[in-house]
């Protein structure tokens, strides 16, 4: 049992609770933290599967694509907690 | 090895627990310091994995500054308040039958795509091969950067047109949006802020520029000046005012427009675009991450702040 | 040698993060809980750096390491302060915990 199977799996059980969240979550804070899990798992995925028995160095072009994912995501995460702000002050204007 | 396989099934078992945790938790509040929890034991292993720049980038990007706008936006739900007193709306949940329906697809698509990787050729050479024959005429000498800004560089041109497109949005959609003013931190903090804040922004250009050798880079040294500047603002040292706004258009755009104008100007040289010729390669991997580096920590402060800086009388915000 | 010291240092400033996280989990109010976790880790955390500085490969290393202690160091006892204030403003009040 190596580290990449051991952080591999647990990185998809992180994805598949990420997306139980995405899919069941009542509450729009919620959905999108779950969401992040879900980026964490996949990124834990490709990370695991990039790593080589201890002499090897491990394949940098995932980490590079892991890298990008996480800004992508801090943007997406942004965008979407923008909008959350605006249909709360939209729900609760009642004056409109 | 037997320690650190106890080590490694530990760490694994509490990241997997942490996110359960995450999404279990009944408070909010609770709800997000475990998702920071969550991001930093992943890192842990990240770090465990040899993949330390990813770690780098996961704890700075993905728990420190993701946890700071998830806690600004509950703030901003709850007039100004962390704690739960007030009134964060909770919808009904979605019926028995169909969270069943959902939890049982999602598990099922896990259970696939976990026999999918159980089942993929381990070990098996990548691309690290290719990237150790080009490192050579890349410019520098640490493969993720090489591979970030020469072998890789139209993802990473997007990656910087992704912040960009990022907050453009957000100043539209907050667009006349009532501020909720960050709470005063008192003097205590005040201090603190005075002295870590410029010795934060010299780890940051020690980020920027070790890249080149060493674990770091822009994304690092971008998210480590961009949480200078989300401290800088909590301590009101920095206060945004519609005079910023030009200063602050720029810094958002001077990376992506150095970017293009190097690659263009590479392809108009009569090479491909981003085949930077070796002499030059490394100044002009310099020239391009300490720009994109001052838009990464523009945009990510610009995130944390919200609506663009509009004119606020200094006693409102000094209640 | 010098490799035992280093490890001890660290095994000993674990055990501190032990008891800080034993105090967390067994105070009775925010302000005990804060005692428990600046104190202790504030302790353990001195023992690892120190630990890991006797390992460390030279002297520059060394002195990162310090730099690392002496910030986080910083860092902590201002969020300690902070979470104290918010709390005594929130109005909880310390409880009564002798009868």
């Amino acid at each position: 049992m190596t580290e990449a199977t051991i952080y591999g799996l647990a990185g998809l059980a992180v994805f598949g609770l990420g997306l139980m969240g995405v899919l069941g979550a009542a509450d729009r804070l919620r959905r999108l933290v779950a969401l992040n899990l879900c980026a964490g798992g996949a990124a834990m995925v490709l990370v695991a599967s990039s790593w080589r028995p201890p002499p090897a160095a491990p394949d940098p072009v995932p980490h590079a694509l892991v890298i990008t994912g996480i800004v992508v995501m801090v943007s997406a995460t942004a965008v979407a907690l923008a909008l959350i702000r605006r249909l709360y002050s939209l729900e609760t204007d009642t004056d409109a | 090895m037997t320690v650190l396989l106890a080590f490694d099934l530990l760490l694994a078992a509490s990241i997997v627990g942490l996110a359960a945790a995450t999404l279990l938790m009944r408070d909010a509040f609770a709800m997000i310091v475990a998702f920071i929890v969550f991001g930093m034991l992943m890192a842990l292993g990240w770090a465990r994995l040899v993949a330390p720049d990813v770690a780098l980038a996961e704890v700075a990007i993905g728990a420190g500054l993701s946890g700071a706008l998830l806690l600004r936006t509950l703030a901003h739900l709850r007039g100004g308040s962390l704690s739960a007193q007030g009134g964060a709306s909770v919808s009904a949940p979605a019926n028995g039958a169909t969270q069943g329906v959902n939890a049982l697809l999602a598990g099922l698509a896990t259970c696939a795509l976990g026999l999918a990787y159980l089942g993929a050729p381990q070990n098996v050479p990548g691309l690290e091969a290719h990237v150790a024959d080009a490192m050579p005429e890349s410019g520098v000498t640490h493969p993720v950067t090489a591979v970030l800004l020469n072998f890789r560089a139209y993802d990473t041109l997007m990656e910087v047109v992704v912040l960009l497109a990022a907050v453009i949005v957000v100043w539209q959609v907050e667009r006349g949006l009532a501020e909720t003013p960050a709470p005063a931190l008192g003097t205590v903090y005040q201090g603190f802020a005075r002295v870590a804040l410029p010795v934060a922004v010299i780890a940051g250009g020690y980020l920027l520029w070790i890249g080149a050798e060493a674990p770091g880079g822009a994304f690092q040294a971008g998210a480590v000046l961009g949480a200078v500047a989300v401290l800088g603002l909590l301590s009101r040292h920095v206060r945004p005012a519609p005079a910023h706004r030009p200063l602050a258009r720029g810094a958002f755009v001077v990376g992506t427009a150095v970017f293009a104008l190097v690659a263009l100007g590479v392809a108009g040289a009569g090479r491909v675009a981003f085949e930077y010729p070796p002499a030059q390669a490394k100044t002009l991997i310099l020239l391009i991450e300490a720009m994109v580096t001052i838009s990464i920590a523009a945009t990510l402060a610009a995130l944390f702040h919200g609506r663009a800086p509009v004119a606020v009388s200094r006693e409102e915000t000094d209640r | 040698m010098l490799e035992i010291a280093g490890m001890a240092c660290m095994a000993l400033g674990a055990l501190f993060f032990v008891a800080g996280t034993i105090g967390l989990l067994r105070f009775p109010d925010v302000f005990c809980r804060l005692h428990a976790l600046t104190k202790a880790d504030g302790m353990g955390l001195a023992l690892v750096c120190l630990g890991a500085a006797i390992g460390a490969p030279d002297g520059g290393e060394a002195l990162r390491i310090l730099l690392i202690w002496i910030f986080v160091a910083l860092a902590s006892a201002t969020g300690g302060h902070l979470v104290a204030r918010h709390a005594r403003r929130a109005g909880k009040l310390v409880r009564e915990v002798r009868p």
